[in-house]
């Protein structure tokens, strides 16, 4: 497998660290429900087709990446930077 | 027998060999196969589960019978291929799976109980009593069925690993694959060519034929010539393609050294990883045997086998030779034997009408439905219309069919095609992305198919990626009509082999279908046909059409089981390599590394690096000892320890304080400059993350210190937080770890140790604060922290003083009965005074159970802060930090019960984590988690560890035994 | 008062050369992290003139004479062999590494294919061009590439992984070079 790093470019996946879905990035704010750090901590989708998660290029650049793929078909359509996206 | 002027071989170096303790003869060029059948060894192993004598059913790289042990210096290599092994001089092949000696093997009575073997006969069987199934079973069965065997030493050669880049991979040179290789190095693309033989031409080399009106390999040298010229072509003989995986990479073994006397530093494979942009799979086919009674004795095997023995090495397998195949290849075959002086004794073509040949007997509408000859074969029993006849030959050539090297196309989920005008599987289109099949693995058997779809698999990928596509002339070549075979077992009384490897017969097949395992895949499981090491490469598609047969159903319904990755055999050692020793991890070494080498300090891992463990005296004879002395050293004189490994982070920007006030529960914004604050950080979850003391060394500018363990744990959760929550802020932070040697200074003589060799006296540098100080010229940073309870300093300095410093400090402390201390007395010393590390910290505690929920602050947000005051997550029910004592020893992960409790995990109520004996209390002490356990200070419980046999009473008490107060620390 | 000798991370290691190509340890210099502050870039590039470099593009590296500026990061690069300009603060963290690393270099035309058994890039002229400065490991190792020549590769780790970095380049030298002798 491999990721195209938008800032390191195409690269093997061994030098990434995988962690999860990017639901980790919308952080509840302060005081938020229970029920709503619930969600954002432990219920997670388990798509067929497309899913985001997080990578982070541990061996390269050291930025965390929002990767947009395929679960069926293997296919990468979008690698992000998390600190570059809209509202970040 | 050799046969002169034939084969490819170079006759101008003889080689010696030994099979089973005989010496031969061969040539450069030989497999051990061929020079073996050229010496007339038919007989080259014996069977997976009746120890039947066998001999090679192919000349490549799916032979499931000829496997042997190869024995050199260092390396003891089981089931090697010996169609693929090279000969070299002094090179030892024995045979295996065998008890006595190849000719008699004493496991062959295992034929003779054949009716009791069939396929489910150990799950039948081998069932009661429970006990037996690995006392007794297993290992009778692991001895009697098997495969080679292991030295059972190190595996100390050389492998290596490797990565490549390409345009266009081209899998396999032979007709398809040189001209797709020729067409996209034309163009200028980066091309690589790999095939698993040691030369180019794949099938050319075994069948002869004309391309652009020169005989064939006279085009394949031109063709590989110019390839050789190109710089943007590389090309890689002995290297299999074992796998294609996502994004356009490819798997690929190498036989580096495999093929020569061992050699030091020389690999003996290299296992590549290829990044290809486009693929074409040029892979060819396989012939398929037929099923047919005792069709597994040596002397028969495939047509192609022989023709390539023939043509390819200059050997015939036998003197009299038989044909049993439906095709005009068997004619082709049988003029070639016959014009090389070698007797075919017949064909036997299943076809009704067909042709016939000149100076040998055709029988048409034939089938073989028997043979004869105990270690090799001696005749075969031949069926026509309702007569039967015998005829006398030692070796039989067989076609079934031809099957596309499809099995790369199917690594990435894909399934196969069945193509009934080809009665064969063909790859699906696009099944694993940017690869395409051409010529016979797209299942185009003519020559004139392979170059057509090599050059326009290559002309495809080349306007894919850009390249102007280069207008290259097809060379002319034969371009006969696929005649499709679908002979896959004849019908006849008696044993007949579908999956040689693994001893599978017809009969296993339509047994697993009786029972009910009709399904391809249970099936296969049920009989473990195709399981195998050639992995059902000659076996499947036969297997499937028996299932098929049995079941009623058409062979696309039936299916076909899934082809996995590695498409050969890759040892461990190859895909391990660069991993094993030195190279299994970096080894982080300290600036005061061979300062403490030089005092024979044993060195002991903590994460990457590489830490003295304790300093011994002479005189001291075991570890303890010299821990002992080295913790009273630190509380009666001074200590000095390396502490570099800590992880120290340069956190600058206006947004600095807010950002550690978001990262650590406690507060930072409110810390003055030059001082020093112990942090807390979280999991969101709420869970302990990591602890360390960071400094405010200006108005914006944080030095941040993590756990030796946690330091990389730590730098990807700032990272995380920073870049996804507050990217925009006024910050930035860098890992300064490896820019810094720092060493805690502690003890009771600290200061005076310091003052001894500081450029100007120490000031009044209050606990956790923090002071520059020139040494020597050199300007260090001063921390008064402490990690020991005593007056501490840890005193840094650029890396390139750490290792001065470090002996200079040593000195001194040497004069002030002072001196090193190693990692066992700073984990005294820390428990002694109740500070954890990881080994409490270790992930699923939280602040409240190491009694640190105050250090929350409940003025603002942090990471895990909400998580962290879920229920459950504080309160009596929660395992909290307490300190053990005991005068008889403590064992970490031990577990606590109440005294008189049932020991078992219903009464259990927590766990060590860290011992030690104190030599300060002199008594033992442990850090552990008990249920409600600071309100049980006072009370006694029961510490069990079955595993090291310890069963001891011991007092609950605070964790922080020596000095609550922290009187010593702040003196 | 103690007398405080630096030592350099590759103190007594020669350059050794085998198959044709030579590996050689780098001395220690100066190197500084400039990272920008979000909208740090303008001042900071007009601080950096005074060294007469511009700030690297991603994956590249720029230099005036011994002065190397080397992108290491978004919107991060050393400053290798200078000390830092004095108009840096406020538009960038500026934070001293030098002694932190290790480099070595490898020279010959066959470096990038000795380098493809430890790094998962292709380091040849064609992909790895004169300017190319990449962050990439080196086995287990996070390292600091850089083209230096058209023939010269430049390594850089951790010092505290200096040993393991020799081990490993040694290690593949001495199969390369077998591997020589005995191609054909």
């Amino acid at each position: 497998m491999r990721l195209t790093c938008p800032l390191c470019g195409d690269r093997d996946r061994r030098e990434f660290h995988y962690y999860g879905s990017d639901a980790y990035l919308d952080r509840p704010a302060e005081g938020a429900a229970p029920a709503a750090w619930d969600d954002y901590l432990h219920n997670r989708d388990n798509p067929a087709g497309l899913t985001k998660d997080l990578w982070y290029h541990e061996q390269g650049c050291a930025q965390w990446l929002v990767v947009t793929r395929n679960t069926v078909t293997h296919e990468v359509s979008a690698v992000e930077l998390v600190a570059g996206r809209a509202g970040a | 027998m050799r046969i002169e002027g034939k084969g490819l071989i170079d006759r101008a170096h003889p080689v010696r060999f030994s099979f089973d303790g005989t010496s031969y003869g061969g040539y450069r060029g030989d497999t051990l196969a061929s020079a073996l059948l050229a010496n007339g060894v038919r007989l080259m192993g014996r069977s997976f589960k009746y120890h039947r004598p066998r001999g090679p059913l192919t000349a490549g790289s799916e032979e499931p019978n000829a496997l042997v042990e190869i024995h050199g210096k260092t390396n003891q290599t089981p089931n090697v291929r010996a169609t693929v092994q090279e000969i070299f001089d002094g090179l030892e092949a024995r045979s295996q799976n065998r008890l006595g000696s190849l000719k008699y093997d004493l496991l062959e009575v295992n034929d003779l109980l054949a009716p009791f073997f069939s396929a489910g006969f150990y799950y039948k069987t081998f069932m009661w009593p429970r006990a037996f199934w690995e006392s007794v079973y297993e290992p009778m069965i692991r001895r009697a069925a098997g495969l080679g065997r292991l030295s059972g030493k190190h595996d100390e050669g050389a492998y290596e690993k490797a990565w490549a880049w390409c345009d266009l991979l081209v899998i396999g040179a032979g007709p398809a694959g040189l001209m797709a290789a020729l067409t996209a190095a034309r163009a200028g693309a980066q091309v690589i060519l790999a095939d698993e033989t040691p030369i180019l031409g794949g099938r050319l080399a075994s069948d002869g034929g004309m391309i652009g009106g020169e005989p064939a390999l006279v085009w394949a040298a031109a063709v590989e010539a110019e390839l050789r010229s190109l710089p943007n072509v590389r090309i890689m003989t002995r290297t299999t393609i074992t796998g294609a995986y996502d994004n356009g990479t490819y798997g690929a073994l190498e036989r580096v050294g495999l093929h020569r006397p061992a050699k030091a530093n020389l690999p003996r494979e290299c296992f590549w990883r290829i990044v290809a942009r486009r693929a074409v799979l040029a892979a060819g086919a396989m012939e398929r045997p037929v099923a047919f009674p005792d069709n597994d004795r040596p002397g028969i095997m495939l047509t192609s086998a022989v023709r390539t023995y023939l043509n390819r090495y200059g050997v015939v397998p036998g003197q009299r030779i038989t044909i049993f195949d439906g095709s005009e290849t068997g004619r082709a075959l049988a003029r070639e034997l016959m014009a090389a002086g070698v007797q075919v004794a017949g064909i036997i073509d299943p076809r009704p009408d067909a042709s016939s040949l000149e100076d040998c007997p055709v029988h048409l509408g034939a089938e073989v439905v028997g043979s004869r000859g105990r270690l090799g074969l001696s005749g075969i029993t031949v069926r026509k219309g309702a007569e039967t006849f015998e005829v006398e030959t030692d070796c039989l050539a067989i076609s079934g069919g031809w099957n596309p090297t499809l099995h790369l196309t199917c690594h990435m989920n894909g399934r196969p095609r069945w193509a009934e005008d080809l009665m064969a599987f063909v790859p699906m289109e696009g099944a694993v992305p940017g690869l395409v099949a051409a010529g016979a693995a797209a299942g185009r058997f003519s020559t004139h198919g392979a170059l057509a779809g090599g050059q326009a698999a290559a002309q495809g990928a080349l306007a894919d990626l850009g390249f102007k596509v280069p207008d290259i002339a097809l060379p002319e070549a034969e371009d006969a009509p696929c005649q499709p075979r679908a002979l896959w077992a004849v019908a006849a009384e008696g044993r007949a082999w579908v999956d040689f490897a693994n001893d599978v017969t017809t009969k296993d097949v339509r047994l697993a279908a009786q029972e009910n395992y009709r399904s391809v895949e249970h099936m296969k499981r049920y009989t473990t046909q195709g399981m195998a090491p050639d992995q059902g490469k000659n076996s499947n598609v036969a297997a499937l059409a028996v299932l098929a047969d049995a079941t009623g159903r058409s062979i696309p319904e039936t299916g076909i089981t899934t082809f996995r990755p590695p498409y050969v055999p890759v040892s461990i050692a190859a895909m391990g390599a660069g991993g094993r020793g030195a190279g299994f991890a970096p080894q982080r070494l300290m600036t005061s590394d061979q300062a403490s080498r030089d005092r024979m300090a044993p060195m002991i891992e903590a994460g990457l690096w590489y830490r003295p463990s304790y300093f011994p005296k002479p005189g001291e004879t075991t570890w303890k000892e010299a821990c002992d002395r080295e913790v009273m050293m630190v509380r009666n004189a001074v200590g000095v320890a390396d502490v570099s490994t800590l992880g120290k982070i340069d956190i600058q920007g206006r947004d600095a304080a807010r950002f550690l006030d978001l990262v650590y529960t406690n507060t930072f914004s409110t810390l003055p400059v030059g001082r020093v604050r112990y942090g807390l950080m979280l999991r969101e979850d709420g869970m302990v993350l990591d602890d360390g003391t960071s400094a405010r060394l200006g108005e914006n500018h944080f030095l941040m210190t993590t756990t030796t363990a946690a330091a990389g744990l730590v730098m990807r959760h700032l990272d995380f937080v920073h870049q996804a929550f507050c990217a925009d802020w006024d910050l930035r932070f860098i890992s300064v770890t490896e820019s810094w040697a720092q060493f805690a200074v502690a003890g009771p003589k600290a200061r005076a140790l310091l003052n001894s060799m500081l450029d100007a006296p120490l000031g009044d540098v209050p606990f956790m604060g923090l002071a520059s100080v020139p040494v020597g010229g050199v300007e260090a940073r001063l921390f008064r922290i402490s990690f020991s309870g005593e007056e501490g300093y840890e005193i840094a300095v650029p890396t390139r003083y750490g290792e001065a410093l470090f002996r200079d400090l040593l000195a001194r402390a040497e004069t002030m009965g002072g001196g090193p201390y190693g990692m066992e007395a700073l984990n005294v010393l820390r428990i002694e005074k109740g500070f954890v590390t990881h080994a409490e910290i270790h992930g699923r505690v939280t602040a409240f159970d190491i009694g640190m929920a105050k250090i929350v602050s409940a003025k603002k947000d942090c990471i895990g802060k909400a998580a962290s005051q879920r229920p459950g997550l504080s309160g009596p029910e929660r395992q909290q930090l307490v300190g053990l004592r005991s005068f008889a020893p403590l064992t970490a992960g031990a577990h606590l019960f109440r005294p008189g409790a049932v020991i078992g995990q219903a009464a259990d109520e927590g766990y060590s984590t860290s011992t030690c004996w104190s030599p300060t209390l002199n008594c033992w002490l442990a850090l552990a988690f008990l249920t409600d356990g600071r309100a049980r200070l006072g009370e006694q419980v029961r510490l069990v560890d079955h595993l090291r046999g310890k069963d001891v009473v011991c007092d609950v008490c605070d964790p922080v035994f020596l000095d609550p107060d922290g009187g010593r620390m702040r003196a | 008062m103690p007398e405080l000798i630096a030592k350099e991370a590759w103190q007594g290691q020669a350059a050794v050369t085998r198959a044709g190509l030579v590996l050689a340890p780098l001395q220690d210099r100066p190197i500084w992290s400039v990272a920008l502050f979000p909208g740090g870039a303008d001042g900071a590039a007009t601080a950096l003139e005074s060294l007469g470099l511009g700030f690297p593009e991603p994956n590249r590296w720029v230099s005036a004479a011994e002065v190397r500026l080397v992108w290491t990061g978004r919107a991060q690069a050393f400053l290798m062999g200078a000390e830092p300009p004095a108009g840096l603060a406020g538009h960038a963290a500026v934070t001293d590494q030098s002694g932190g690393w290790a480099g070595v270099s490898l020279s010959g035309p066959a470096g990038p294919e000795a380098l493809a058994r430890l790094v998962p890039v292709d380091l040849r002229p064609g992909s790895f061009p004169a300017g190319a400065a990449i962050r990439a490991p080196v086995n287990h190792m996070s390292a600091v590439i850089l083209r230096t020549g058209p023939e010269t590769v430049e390594v850089w780790v951790f010092r505290s992984m200096a040993r393991t970095l020799w081990h490993e380049l040694t290690e593949v030298l001495a199969r390369f070079e077998a591997r020589a002798t005995v191609a054909g």
